[in-house]
């Protein structure tokens, strides 16, 4: 028998067909939201068509979504495209069907992308799709997940089916044991600065060595989540117990005797020895830093006691001509240290950083201390209602709001600011999203990329502070 | 879907690598529910010196002099060349409506980020790959020669300079016949339902927990 890569595993036991060598896949699970559905459903409308299953539809309202003012309910969103995005996917919902759809406001509402995994709606082995990018997130699970456009949601939800090549296997081994203060977020980007974010354009990249297998699953999704930021559509960890604990006696979880057949299944869910990869990217992680981007694009990043590189340090003109764009959007000069950038705003929140262990430990930062005087909000969005109410129960709402911080509902606020949530022209963030873009969190906005607690040390800070040596 | 054979057309030079999604078509016109109308708004940040919002009147806010697909000799032009990793970022099929929008048929660059490359396709966009000297050289000529226009033939497969040179390109043989042929990929797939219908039932007879 071939030895075959997880990858393999899962694209080749959803083939329906393949023709040329493009092939028809079958897609498991469909996860909505309001942006990039209502003209897929406007086209299956004008065409007369229905949904080919609708067990496969988990819906949510996330994207665009206010973070305060929820007594006042639909009405208190001021912006009235904003409420008929809102209320549009509700029409097309109950028009259409959906194995589970929570509204804005639902207790269970929140990022699709930390919605689908908590509820069991991710299941290792699944092949997942959503207009997003960032479903890569539920690659964690040893499940085939990848973001798509308005037409493919459509295509699938007439179909069942996607029309897909084949992308060539990539697997990113990250072996030893990562430092004090270093998380999977810095894994994360530490990848992306030495692949580029085209580096893995063409690829599903699996995540493998003992770094990786260390992590929790919400450190998994945090990784998975920025395979996208270097490029690869899909990223991928194997199925190990820490996937099958996580999964277990979710509501959507396989139950009974069926749980007992799923596992045995799930465990056939990782790479064959022997089986070969198109090219492989090697990490130490115990020389991994707390990561900070300085820059326009997730790969202009470097370790938190660096500084802004310099322009002779760039590998070509186009580089060049990027970094010396990317120096005036920032408003900073080369060889700036990183720990002297003071900070305007915190955003600690998003598909990569919201979910429980992230706020516990941002909490377990900003403990007892307070944001400071010169930042002028910090603020703090939970994943889901589900995760706001876990951390409510752990108190660590109170010792935020003590700090400081504002706790806000759950969405995906200023990760891509398409609500109220948004940066000044100017202002500068610490944000534990995943893009930095010019203009991504507001037009003119500045934002680095970090992990939660170095977001919630700059707060306490004002500027960027190295987590190791901050007490 | 529209059909796309062959465009002779205006090229405008956009020279920077990665360029993002957010860049293409900004976060706040993806309030609309729409597929239409995008177009103005393309590059908004880029293209108008005030702060863009759906339901302004386009025509009356200040275009940024200094971007440089404002510039006269480049009005009308339906082919845009730009640099490496074009289209990262968001999977936003925005991107491609607005630039469709906004008369571009045709993108070249050295590369793309895969799915808005993919996402050219469902509309009638053909994302040319050429190498980064070609890219480099056609770069220079645009430059250099106001008017400038590339004749883009799908069928062979050709992007061909006014001085006569072509310069080939490879394109999947299904998007290719598909883009051709302007057809409908629902309509194709729905023709295979049977074979769909056959893999969910042997799906679901080894995984039926997915489909409770």
């Amino acid at each position: 028998m071939v030895a075959k890569t997880l990858y393999d595993k899962l694209f080749d036991s959803h083939v329906v067909t393949e023709e040329n060598g493009t092939a028809m896949i079958y897609i498991d699970r469909h996860l909505v939201h309001e942006v990039t559905s209502p003209q897929a459903f406007e086209g299956l409308r004008l065409a007369g068509r229905k949904l080919w299953r609708i067990s496969s539809i988990v819906a949510t309202a996330d994207h665009n979504t206010p973070t305060n003012g929820w007594d006042k309910g639909l009405s208190g969103i001021a912006d009235p495209v904003s409420r008929l995005q809102i209320e549009t996917l509700t029409e097309n919902i109950n028009e259409f069907g959906a194995k589970a759809y929570f509204p804005f406001m639902d207790s269970r509402q929140g990022i699709v992308h930390v919605v689908g995994p908590e509820q069991g709606a991710t299941l290792p082995g699944m092949t997942v799709v959503c207009g997003d990018s960032h479903t890569s997130t539920h690659g964690a699970f040893g499940a085939l997940a990848h973001g798509i456009g308005t037409s493919e949601v459509e295509h699938v939800m007439a179909t069942q089916c996607l029309m897909q090549k084949k992308s060539k296997n990539m697997q990113v081994l990250v072996n030893g044991v990562l430092g004090k203060g270093v998380t999977a977020k810095d894994v994360a980007l530490a990848i992306i600065a030495k692949t580029g974010t085209a580096g893995g354009t063409g690829f599903a990249i699996e995540f493998a060595g003992s770094a990786i297998l260390a992590l929790s699953m919400e450190g998994r999704m945090t990784l998975c989540n920025m395979a996208i930021e270097a490029g690869a559509r899909a990223g991928m960890i194997a199925v190990d117990d820490t996937t099958i604990e996580y999964v277990k006696g979710r509501p959507f979880s396989p139950k009974a005797e069926q749980w007992d057949a799923a596992v045995a299944y799930w465990k056939t869910l990782h790479s064959d020895d022997g089986a070969v990869f198109d090219t492989v990217v090697t990490l130490d992680a115990t020389l991994i830093q707390p990561q900070v981007t300085w820059g326009t694009s997730p790969e202009m990043v470097v370790g938190v006691d660096g500084k802004v590189p310099s322009l002779d340090l760039a590998k070509n003109e186009v580089q060049r001509a990027d970094w010396e764009r990317a120096y005036a959007y920032m408003d900073l000069k080369p060889n700036t240290p990183i720990d002297e950038i003071n900070i305007d705003k915190v955003f600690i929140g998003s598909c990569t950083n919201s979910r429980i262990e992230d706020l516990r430990a941002a909490a377990a930062v900003a403990k007892g201390k307070h944001v400071a005087a010169s930042v002028k909000l910090a603020m703090v969005v939970p994943g889901s209602g589900l995760v706001k109410a876990q951390a409510e129960r752990e108190g660590l709402d109170k010792i935020f709001i003590a700090a400081g911080f504002e706790w806000r509902e759950p969405g995906c606020s200023m990760c891509l600011a398409m609500n109220a949530d948004r940066l000044e022209p100017g202002e500068r963030c610490a944000s534990t999203s995943n893009r930095n873009f010019e203009g991504r969190q507001g037009q003119g906005g500045r934002t680095h990329l970090v992990s939660p607690e170095m977001a919630a040390a700059a707060a306490v800070a004002g500027h960027f502070v190295d987590i190791r040596q901050f007490v | 879907m529209q059909a796309f054979t062959q465009l002779n057309g205006l090229v405008a030079p956009l020279d920077r690598a990665n360029v993002d999604t957010d860049a293409i078509i900004p976060k706040q016109f993806l309030k609309s529910i729409k597929r239409s109308g995008f177009g103005p708004n393309a590059f908004d940040e880029w293209r108008y010196l005030d702060h863009g919002e759906p339901g302004m009147d386009n025509s009356k806010r200040p275009l940024n002099p200094d971007f440089v697909l404002n510039q006269t000799r480049y009005q009308g032009a339906s082919i845009l060349l730009t640099r490496e990793n074009f289209g990262c970022g968001s999977s936003r099929e925005h991107a491609p409506w607005a630039l469709e929008d906004n008369g571009f048929r045709v993108v070249i660059s050295s590369s793309f980020a895969d799915i808005f490359f993919n996402n050219c396709f469902k509309n009638g966009m053909l994302p040319i790959v050429l190498s980064a000297e070609i890219v480099e050289g056609l770069f220079k000529e645009v430059e250099s020669s106001v008017g400038y226009q590339l004749n883009v033939d799908l069928d062979a497969q050709s992007v061909t300079t006014p001085g006569g040179k072509a310069y080939v390109f490879e394109v999947d043989a299904v998007r290719k016949h598909n883009l051709l042929n302007g057809l409908d990929e629902i309509d194709l797939t729905m023709q295979q339902q049977d074979k769909i219908k056959a893999f969910e039932i042997k799906h679901r007879q080894t995984q039926p927990w997915l489909f409770n």
